[in-house]
């Protein structure tokens, strides 16, 4: 990808998500919610979910304070599983989410792009483990 | 290669051209402008080939061949000793003990000195701008023994408060760690009279000297520095090395933190007697080629002379000051221009840090953003993180204004300005 196309869709695609975020608010009726931190730089994000019946997610919010890449990918990923079901998000993967983002990140802003897709994956991992805890 | 000009004849300028790092291009086409030597320094040429001799012509383990290269490879690590001890100062050669670097040089003094001079109720006095490299083997220790640690108060500008040092040490306080020099605010803590302080209460200081070592003259009598521990890779030598100087009679007492090979004087089926220094410290096969390396670096840098380093730094400091508080909510972190070292941490109002270095680096500028390992010091500024500009001899002001068109691209993507 060459400079002025990366450029671009930082500025049509990351911008837009970090300015205007989709969903960026708490809410006080979310049915899970977990916080997770990048150790490197400090930046939270804090997922809350209202899943509705046959375990579909209904609304996706996020709140958290970081740079353009760990709270675009938030607001993406917002926008991206509302409306699926927790065994589909299941299977949605890091290349998935690193795809939503368009734009090549190292290895390190990687850890800011999948921030809030490690939020989401060990809340379903913890909300398996309590149900698993529960049979 | 132009290291082997005569230093006197070099302008400080010309050293860069000895730094192949420096000459590489970014892959997306601009030059490298490194400024992040806080992290870790660039290489020149003669330490690379000091390294790279080593292991093509003479390579052997350390203290053990009974042959030419191993003889040869003693040699040379002693060598390398000696450079660091007259490059502090030290009284003898034995007192420099060669580790893995800055961070297992503490916690060896954590480990080896602590568990065994530390009762509880005993006090380790800190403070906020250290590394956690200065913190947590403190904190591990304490733990440990049921020592408790107290913190030494910054004043406003991010310096030690050394006037309320007295109050906060008390006939318990067993040790005072303290850096030479912060590595976010460039704080440059008065060493002398803290020293002088912490010795007329009994309290023994080490000095975390990864900082401050590669920028300025570190004399180790004079300070009367009980520990100082710094690294090999900042101060343009391999990493994987570091040094652990401590006072004799205080390395005498001290257990070693490593069991193993090279350390042992006798070895039983129950236990074993320690080495003579500075052996004791250094168990297992020595970084060798590393080691040699950081020889051949303070070799370099003795040659350019640390008081000319110094002052080439302490100019690009003061450009970089009058450069970047020229742009729009750009606030730069700590004291004054005469109270700091060649560092430039920052924040920018509406601008992330890793925001700010992810734009610096397609301008091929490297800077480092985060917390910098000093996550107290980042809460008790009221920040997450911040972008810190570092220097080295091979800096030049093109760098500073490299940095600062790079900042000023990021503002306007940004809409900022």
């Amino acid at each position: 990808m060459s400079s002025d196309q990366y450029e671009e869709l930082y500025e049509d695609h990351i911008l837009p998500h970090f300015e205007d975020p989709y969903h960026k608010q708490e809410i006080d009726c979310a049915s899970c919610q977990h916080s997770e931190r990048n150790p490197l730089c400090g930046d939270t994000v804090t997922l809350q979910l209202m899943i509705g019946e046959n375990e579909t997610i209904e609304k996706a919010y996020f709140s958290g304070n970081g740079c353009a890449i760990s709270q675009a990918g938030a607001s993406m990923l917002c926008e991206q599983i509302e409306g699926k079901t927790v065994s589909e998000l299941e299977e949605f993967s890091a290349e998935e989410m690193l795809e939503l983002l368009k734009v090549p990140l190292t290895a390190t802003r990687q850890r800011c792009g999948l921030l809030g897709f490690k939020v989401l994956k060990t809340l379903l991992y913890s909300r398996d483990a309590e149900a698993a805890i529960a049979e | 290669m132009s290291t082997h000009t005569d230093p006197v004849t070099r302008s400080l300028e010309s050293y860069r051209a000895d730094f192949p790092a420096l000459h590489q291009t970014h892959p997306n086409g601009n030059p490298v402008v490194y400024l992040d030597s806080g992290a870790s320094a660039q290489k020149p040429e003669c330490v690379i080939e000091a390294v790279s001799r080593c292991y093509s012509e003479y390579y052997a383990n350390a203290y053990r061949g009974v042959y030419y290269f191993g003889a040869r490879v003693d040699e040379e690590l002693e060598n390398a000793r000696e450079q660091v001890r007259n490059l502090l100062n030290a009284k003898a050669v034995h007192e420099i003990v060669f580790t893995a670097g800055t961070t297992m040089s503490i916690n060896m003094v954590a480990q080896g000195w602590g568990r065994k001079s530390l009762s509880p109720g005993d006090e380790i006095l800190l403070n906020v701008l250290e590394h956690h490299a200065n913190l947590v083997p403190w904190q591990m220790i304490a733990q440990e023994t049921g020592a408790v640690l107290k913190y030494l108060p910054l004043t406003s500008d991010g310096q030690l408060d050394i006037e309320q040092l007295p109050e906060y040490l008390s006939e318990k306080t067993r040790l005072m760690a303290v850096t030479g020099m912060s590595n976010v605010l460039g704080t440059l803590p008065d060493l002398k009279s803290i020293i002088s302080t912490c010795h007329q209460n009994n309290t023994l200081v080490l000095v975390d000297g990864a900082q401050l070592v590669p920028h300025t003259e570190v004399d180790v009598i004079n300070l009367d520095i009980d520990f100082l521990t710094f690294s090999g890779h900042k101060l343009y030598g391999p990493s994987g090395v570091g040094v652990l100087y401590g006072k004799e009679a205080l390395l005498e007492a001290m257990d070693p933190m490593l069991g193993g090979g090279h350390m042992i004087d006798q070895v039983f089926h129950d236990h074993s007697t320690w080495a003579e220094l500075p052996a004791k410290f250094e168990a297992g096969t020595l970084p060798i080629a590393p080691i040699i390396g950081l020889g051949k670096a303070i070799e370099y840098i003795q040659n350019i002379g640390l008081q000319r380093i110094e002052a080439h730094e302490r100019s690009l400091l003061e450009y970089a000051h009058e450069t970047l508080t020229k742009l729009p909510g750009l606030k730069i972190l700590g004291p004054a221009l005469n109270e700091k070292g060649a560092i430039a941490s920052f924040t920018i109002e509406g601008l992330h840090p890793h925001d700010i270095a992810d734009w610096l680096d397609r301008a091929g500028v490297a800077v480092r953003a985060g917390h910098h390992c000093t996550m107290p010091l980042h809460e008790h500024l009221g920040i997450h993180a911040s972008t810190r500009a570092s220097f080295g001899l091979y800096n030049n002001n093109s760098d500073i204004d490299a940095l600062c068109e790079g900042l000023e691209y990021a503002l306007k993507k940004h809409k900022l300005i």
